[in-house]
């Protein structure tokens, strides 16, 4: 087989970091290439490199793409070749619809008017091929983040498409969305379209890669071949961290005690939609050094639920009560929820967790400023003191904490959310989907720290898709569906089986229900 | 685990001066471009610039300009704008001229009540912008209308004056010498010379021990030889202008007042949590709102603060011009955020200095003195300062791209 892509010898520094240092990656024609490695490995800056983000000149080596060396200037000039990319960080405007997104910047006009006709019909074809059947003129808005990764795919199908990137698209899927999606690769594969995949879920790698090149530190460590038998995933992570990792979830030997924080009846209706009820009558406990899950699929309402208990940042018409350590506590705005003890760890960095602007050690401070002030007065050096302890505890890849988070690796802004919600000292931390797009080595080192808060004697509430993750980390599992809880479930006697179980079996009832009121 | 962390290699020395250089390129052009603008007037105007009375007047005729700028600031950083500080400089100066000249108050008591209507009107508009979510650009708008036309109808279309003899000192006024009598200098103005050579050390005094502190911490600081320069021009630059202002009628009281309220708020967004919260809120509202900060309360606040400082600019502006006339302070509003976009505040919010918003204030007040001494007609001095507010923020989004 032919290489379709030959990188040799990348090198890319920002100030003060060398991202990438001598990278060789070579891709063949109609393959599957997987990329991965740890935060900040590199991975995402050599894909910019490779689709012209950053253009020839800010960045040394060679590109070739079908045997010919390349130079681009800009992403529309590796667009032309064919070589799409699809960011970790989707790009499609939310109040349009499918279709004006399609064919955003390549409208089907002439002479600057639009043939909405041509462009639904194009449109419903490509959003065939991904297995959409969503009317094209739905709002992007309307669809879940599963389908808009589709979109993205659909849209890059527009474009004639060779080689295509996905840098970590199955982040924020659920299994059968993912499942969806990585048999759509195979589909293109077939088509002799090559793609590269930037993932950090190795169970994923191990289905469809046909290659695997890992970066490490910016540089190749290797690239393996999987037809010359199979790769095992302890194999990968080797070469991602440069050790073993004898176990993902780290032991924990600490018996729960009494109950910290109780919710009775939590009830939240949309913010937008009067009386749609979102979150149905919730009750829930959590013990000292207790660590509970909430399983669910995407849009049951978790982190619905777990912001309307943060100070009331989700919906209206909330109702329920919070209780910690057996007295009612007021969670109605967010400073009293933080006052009576709890914290919330969103699972949307760049919109509600960080600010971007603001350096790293900014971040981390700004959820207890007064943690590192005194009668209102910044000490500064003890800021940067806390900022240095946090990057040394969680392993944030940066050049200092005085480096701006928009700069970090997705994995590393994650951290740093973390970071900030740890420094508030809470008595109960929910955890909105903590290890998303993290790597394997730093899902433990959050493992761990959950595990230390719980030593403490505080209660973790622990939201996530990844059901593996779940089994390994919580104590019991709580199943959530359609905005209510469905079933418990002591984590001993759960099982990924057992879970989906509770779901399907709630939502056929959910479903009559919820049409039986309406 | 950790112990196997591997950071970064650290930096070699050599390429972190130039690299500090880069980064901070916005900070020193600024101060350059000062520098430079006020080189190049002394020189076309064949030194009248810097002559020590025109140099008074410098300072008297923008202190109202950097006063506002001060809270503009906050306001900019917060993701707001105030449009309606220039129809509050003239409403306020009425309403102190009504209640000296007409009723016969006392300058304190009408001071202080000026203040607190600045205040009111400050708090009126922050409510409707931080509790309603009315865009601050509308809001403003209709405060500029507003307190345009209620000046003009408590000045009843007249002009109001004059004002009691201590109220105008609160801007012709220069602080007394008691040095000078004592060592006999005649005509020069010693404890001027004097703070302006204290001053100036005391900071340095300062920023060396804060130097001492980080470096004990290990942080990244600047370079020593530019910290050295940097300080031994801030010294001449003090001192000679001292020296100028000695050699008139010393240090005008409304410089004091200034140079204060830049110390204070310089002191506010940078060392207190009030002040970080600000630029959080400024950068990303939503998450500033998760980490607990109440955004809506600190919104309403840099409004009622911007009232404030409007407020005591109308008075500085009314003392000077010594009567009050509708037409007061109109387009101040202009000058006052420009200042700020000059001085490297994003439009976008969440990033922009006090020292800065100073520095703009001043390029922008040089630029005016410097071209009516040329005789330069109020149209083409338009034009001339429209061009650099869009050179500055030209090069400061260049700037940022690159980096
Ligand atoms: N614009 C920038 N300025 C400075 N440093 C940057 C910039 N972009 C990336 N970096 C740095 O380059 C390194 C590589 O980042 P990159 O985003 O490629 O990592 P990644 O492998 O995609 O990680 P993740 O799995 O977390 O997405 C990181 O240390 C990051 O901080
Ligand atoms: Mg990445």
């Amino acid at each position: 087989m032919d290489s379709i892509l030959e990188m040799r010898g990348i090198s890319k520094t920002f100030p003060g970091v060398k991202a990438l240092d001598d990278v060789n990656l070579s891709v063949r024609e109609g393959e599957i290439h997987a990329l991965i490695g740890e935060n900040g490995a590199g991975k995402s800056t050599l894909m910019k490199v490779l689709s012209g983000v950053y253009p020839q000149g800010s960045f040394d080596g060679e590109i070739r793409f079908r045997g010919q060396p390349v130079a681009f200037r800009g992403i529309a000039d590796s667009e032309k070749l064919g070589i799409i990319i699809i960011h970790q960080e989707l790009a499609l405007v939310p109040l349009l619809s499918i279709t004006e997104n399609l064919f955003l910047g390549n409208e089907q006009a002439r002479r600057g008017v639009i043939d909405w006709t041509a462009a639904t019909a194009k449109a419903r074809e490509l959003l065939r091929m991904v297995g959409l059947s969503d009317p094209p003129d739905t709002l992007i808005t309307d669809i879940g983040v599963g389908k808009q990764q589709l979109v993205e795919i659909a849209k890059a199908l527009s474009k004639q498409v060779r080689l295509l990137i996905l840098d970590e698209p199955t982040a924020s899927l659920n299994e059968s969305d993912s499942d969806a999606l990585l048999a759509l690769l195979l589909r293109f594969k077939e088509q002799g379209i090559s793609s590269i995949l930037i993932s950090h879920k190795l169970n994923e790698i191990a289905k469809v890669a046909d290659r695997v090149t890992i970066l490490r530190d910016g540089s190749t460590v290797e690239t393996l071949d999987c037809h010359d038998g199979p790769i095992s995933q302890d194999r990968i992570i080797k070469g991602m961290v440069g050790r073993d990792l004898a176990d993902r979830y780290p032991k924990r030997e600490v018996r729960p005690g009494e109950i910290l924080f109780e919710v009775k009846g939590w009830s939240a209706d949309h913010p937008i939609h009067p009386g749609r009820r979102v979150v149905k009558d919730i009750d829930l406990h959590v013990r000292r050094g207790e660590v509970v899950g909430i399983a669910g699929l995407m849009g049951a309402g978790r982190t619905e639920f777990a912001m309307s208990l943060f100070g009331r940042s989700w919906g209206r018409n909330i109702r329920g009560n919070a209780y910690l350590g057996g007295r009612e506590i007021d969670v109605s705005t967010i400073r009293r929820a933080m006052d009576g003890g709890l914290a919330y760890a969103t699972e949307d960095r760049k919109h509600y967790g960080l600010v971007l602007d603001n350096d790293i050690r900014h971040n981390v401070t700004l959820a207890n400023l007064d943690g590192v002030a005194r009668r209102g007065v910044i000490h500064h050096e003890r800021e940067i003191e806390v900022a240095n302890d946090f990057r040394r505890r969680l392993r944030i890849r940066c050049s200092s904490v005085f480096q701006e988070t928009v700069n970090l690796s997705g994995g590393n802004q994650q951290k740093v959310v973390l970071s900030k919600w740890l420094f508030a000292d809470p008595q109960v931390l929910i955890l909105d989907e903590p290890t998303r797009g993290i790597d394997v080595g730093a899902k433990y080192e959050i493992y761990s720290i959950v595990n230390q808060l719980v030593a403490e004697g505080r209660g973790v509430i622990l939201i996530s898709s990844e059901l593996p993750e779940l089994l390994g980390v919580a104590d019991r599992i709580y199943v959530m569906n359609e905005g209510a809880i469905v079933a418990e479930m002591p984590a001993a006697e759960a099982s990924q089986e057992k879970i989906m179980h509770a779901i399907m079996s709630s939502a056929a009832g959910g479903t009559a229900t919820r049409e039986y009121l309406q | 685990m950790s112990a196997e962390l591997n950071l970064p290699a650290r930096q070699p020395r050599q390429e972190s001066m130039a690299r500090f250089l880069k980064s901070h390129m916005r900070d020193y052009g600024m101060l350059i471009s000062l520098l430079a603008i006020v080189a190049f007037f002394q020189y076309v105007t064949n030194g009248t610039l810097l002559q020590p009375l025109n140099l008074t007047n410098l300072v008297l005729q923008n202190s109202y300009i950097v006063i506002m700028a001060l809270g503009m600031l906050l306001v900019i950083v917060a993701g707001h704008i105030d449009l309606s500080v220039g129809s509050i400089v003239g409403f306020i100066g009425a309403l102190a001229a009504i209640l000296m000249v007409q009723f016969h108050w006392h300058f304190i008591p009408t001071a202080i009540v000026s203040l607190i209507a600045g205040a009111a009107i400050g708090a009126a508009q922050g409510y409707w912008v931080a509790y309603f979510r009315i865009p601050s650009f509308i809001v403003t708008l209709a405060g500029m209308l507003v307190f345009r036309g209620l000046s003009l109808a408590l000045l009843a279309g007249q002009s109001v004056g004059p004002f009691p003899v201590e109220f105008q000192r609160l801007s012709s006024g220069f602080i007394p010498d008691p040095f000078g009598p004592l060592a006999g200098t005649a005509g020069f103005h010693l404890t001027t010379l004097l703070l302006c050579l204290v001053t100036p050390a005391v900071m340095i005094g300062l920023s060396v021990a804060t130097r001492i502190r980080r470096h004990r911490f290990a942080i990244e600081q600047e370079p020593l030889p530019l910290f050295l320069l940097k300080s031994a021009g801030l010294f001449a630059v003090v001192a000679y202008l001292g020296w100028l202002l000695a050699s008139y009628k010393g240090l005008p009281n409304v410089l004091i007042i200034m140079a204060l309220l830049v110390g204070l708020y310089a002191f506010v967004t940078r060392d207190t949590t009030i002040g970080r919260r600000i630029y959080a809120l400024g950068g990303n509202e939503k998450a500033a709102k998760l980490s607990g900060i109440d955004t809506r309360r600190l919104s309403f606040y840099t409004f009622v603060n911007m009232g404030v400082l409007a407020a005591l600019a109308g008075l500085i502006f009314a003392a000077r011009l010594n009567t009050a006339t509708p037409k007061a302070g109109v387009s101040f509003e202009l000058d006052v955020i420009a200042a700020c976009f000059i001085g490297g505040a994003s439009a976008s919010g969440g990033v922009g200095r006090v020292t800065g918003a100073v520095i703009g204030a001043f390029i922008m007040g040089v630029m005016n003195n410097g071209m009516s001494i040329l005789g330069i007609g109020i149209d083409w001095q338009q034009v001339i300062k429209g061009l650099v507010l869009l050179a500055a923020v030209c090069f400061d989004v260049y700037n940022k791209g690159k980096a």
